[in-house]
């Protein structure tokens, strides 16, 4: 969040204008020795992966380890294939994953628009900030049980903690860069005659967006965590449900494999959410080579 | 096209954000720009020349006294003056020909106009053929001019800047305070200068307002008569503007105080 902000202020100056014919330089290409680097690094990376992967399947039957404790590699592959037939995981999985998606979406906007609301209202900001100060700290997994009492046995409750989980993070992040907006530039446009809305169009949205990126990077993987916890909690749907179906019968391999579905779904909404990031913010000088 | 500015005994008071007691920033300040002039407001840190800058513009009015433009009070923002920063404000997200239409964003006219406008300020400001890259991807003296095309695209009456090269090298500084210098001397409008380089108020400026410290007041004001405005690098070459460098030096007490 800070280097991308600190990044849309002082972009490092390339080319000296006292230059006869200055052009603007692209970004400096990897050298050759950056090339072998990254090749390095790049099998050092495959090569950790292997080795984890070579001591999860040949360690615990070495070191005595039972499967119902640590389940080798083979007996989750072989586990997986069970689950398919018999547990009907792609029904499980898809419930999981749409309960983030559509939790993440719906927090993701609840949370921007308050954000920009409060961001709006130095009174209203001021009134409210404790009592959301107050909702950011207290555990948000802990309303599970709460909205199981209040709506049942359904996807509803597992839904609210998601969104709930992920309203947070972007409503502080967004309403964190609406109160960091450059006041010059402000003065900039109300110079030039712009209302209030048409700064907050042209001026507050854009320069939140990097903030409000963050925000949704942070509540992508939340939302993972919501609706799992929602499905812990209760219900019979879902890789959380998975979960403590696999506890009780002791089934660890069941476990291991709901938990590495969970976070396959998490990884794929995190880097989803940089994709588009990357996207819309374009324009920002990336620091990342 | 061109105005005349002039403050009347300006005096502005600010509550102290954290105190909560009065600061005067200036105080029963009077100096006039005629139409035309480019005149530099040079003081130590703290006299409150930004709050000039904000009292011209129409930000902020002041406690006692006025701003005229033209003779008429100025009560709030006006698209005929324009400001430009130490800060180059260009919107990171918008291409440099993007920037460059902002301001006249506000205005009645097609895009086609905006953009032809905005291409035609570019290439004065020798831009056009980075109008479609962004802001980071040039140098700093770069932004800077098109800073300064986005001023004048709005064709301002008066034009404000504030401290517009301290943020430069020396070198890119003494090419865009050349560049400035013509391209203001050409579109003929009323400059307010605010500087703490006394060098750079002596070859830039028509005229040159010295402030004092806080409470800021004028404590001295005289004509710079080098001529050649328009070349503030011949001017800096010429003898006479060595005295009234130490003129100013002079004036602000600059030997007696510690670096």
């Amino acid at each position: 969040m800070a280097d991308t902000t600190a990044s849309l202020n002082d972009g490092a100056p390339e080319v000296s204008s006292g230059a006869p014919h200055p052009k603007a330089k692209k970004m400096s290409k990897p050298t050759r020795k950056g090339i072998s680097g990254s090749g390095i690094e790049l099998a050092a990376m495959i090569g950790v992966g292997v080795v984890f992967l070579a001591a999860w399947e040949f360690l615990p039957p070495l070191l005595d380890v039972p499967r119902y404790i640590i389940p080798t590699l083979s007996n989750c592959i072989e586990e997986f294939g069970n689950m398919l037939q018999r547990e009907a995981l792609l029904k499980h999985f898809m419930s999981t994953l749409i309960s983030a998606l559509v939790g993440f979406g719906l927090g993701g906007l609840l949370g921007a628009a308050s954000g920009y609301l409060l961001g709006l209202s130095r009174l209203w900001e001021r009134v409210l900030s404790p009592y959301i100060l107050a909702l950011q700290i207290a555990p948000k997994v802990a309303f599970a049980p709460l909205f199981i009492m209040w709506f049942g046995y359904n996807s509803i409750p597992k839904l609210l903690v998601t969104v709930l989980v992920v309203f947070f993070p972007i409503l502080v992040n967004v309403l964190q860069s609406m109160k960091t907006v450059d006041r010059d530039l402000i003065n900039l446009a109300r110079v030039y005659s712009m209302n209030r809305l048409t700064i907050f169009r042209k001026i507050e949205v854009p320069s939140s967006l990097p903030n409000l990126f963050a925000g949704l990077r942070i509540g992508a993987t939340l939302a993972v965590i919501g609706v799992t916890v929602g499905e812990l909690v209760g219900g019979n749907t879902g890789l959380g449900f998975l979960i403590s179906y696999g506890e009780g019968q002791a089934n660890t391999a069941m476990v291991f494999n709901a938990i590495i579905l969970l976070t396959v779904i998490g990884i794929a909404l995190y880097f989803a959410v940089a994709a588009v990031e990357k996207r819309v913010l374009h324009y920002l000088e990336r620091q990342d080579h | 096209m061109t105005s005349s500015l002039e403050l009347r005994n300006i005096t502005k008071i600010f509550p102290d954000q954290n105190s909560g007691h009065a600061i005067t920033a200036v105080e029963n300040m009077s100096f006039s720009v005629k139409a035309g002039e480019l005149v530099a407001v040079v003081g130590p840190s703290g006299c409150g020349k930004s709050t000039i800058l904000n009292m011209v513009s129409g930000l902020y009015g002041a406690t006692h006294g006025e701003v005229l433009i033209d003779g008429e009070v100025v009560t709030g923002t006006r698209p005929e003056v324009g400001f430009m920063l130490q800060k180059d404000l260009l919107l990171p997200w918008r291409t440099i020909v993007k920037n460059v239409e902002f301001g006249l964003e506000e205005k009645k006219m097609t895009r086609a106009e905006r953009r032809e406008r905005a291409m035609e300020e570019l290439a004065r400001m020798k831009l056009a053929e980075f109008a479609d890259k962004y802001p980071h991807q040039l140098s700093g003296g770069m932004r800077q001019r098109a800073a300064l095309a986005r001023t004048l695209v709005i064709q301002p009456d008066i034009i404000l800047l504030d401290e517009p090269f301290s943020a430069l090298d020396a070198q890119t500084k003494l090419v865009l305070q050349r560049h400035f210098a013509r391209t203001i001397a050409e579109s003929g409008v009323t400059c307010v200068l605010i500087t703490h380089d006394l060098n750079e108020a002596v070859i830039m400026a028509d005229r040159v307002v010295v402030m004092s410290g806080r409470p800021g007041t004028v404590v001295d004001e005289f004509p710079i008569e080098l001529g050649n405005r328009q070349d503030p690098l011949a001017r800096s070459l010429e003898p006479q503007a060595g005295v009234y460098v130490k003129r100013l030096f002079d004036t602000l007490h600059l030997e007696n105080q510690a670096a």
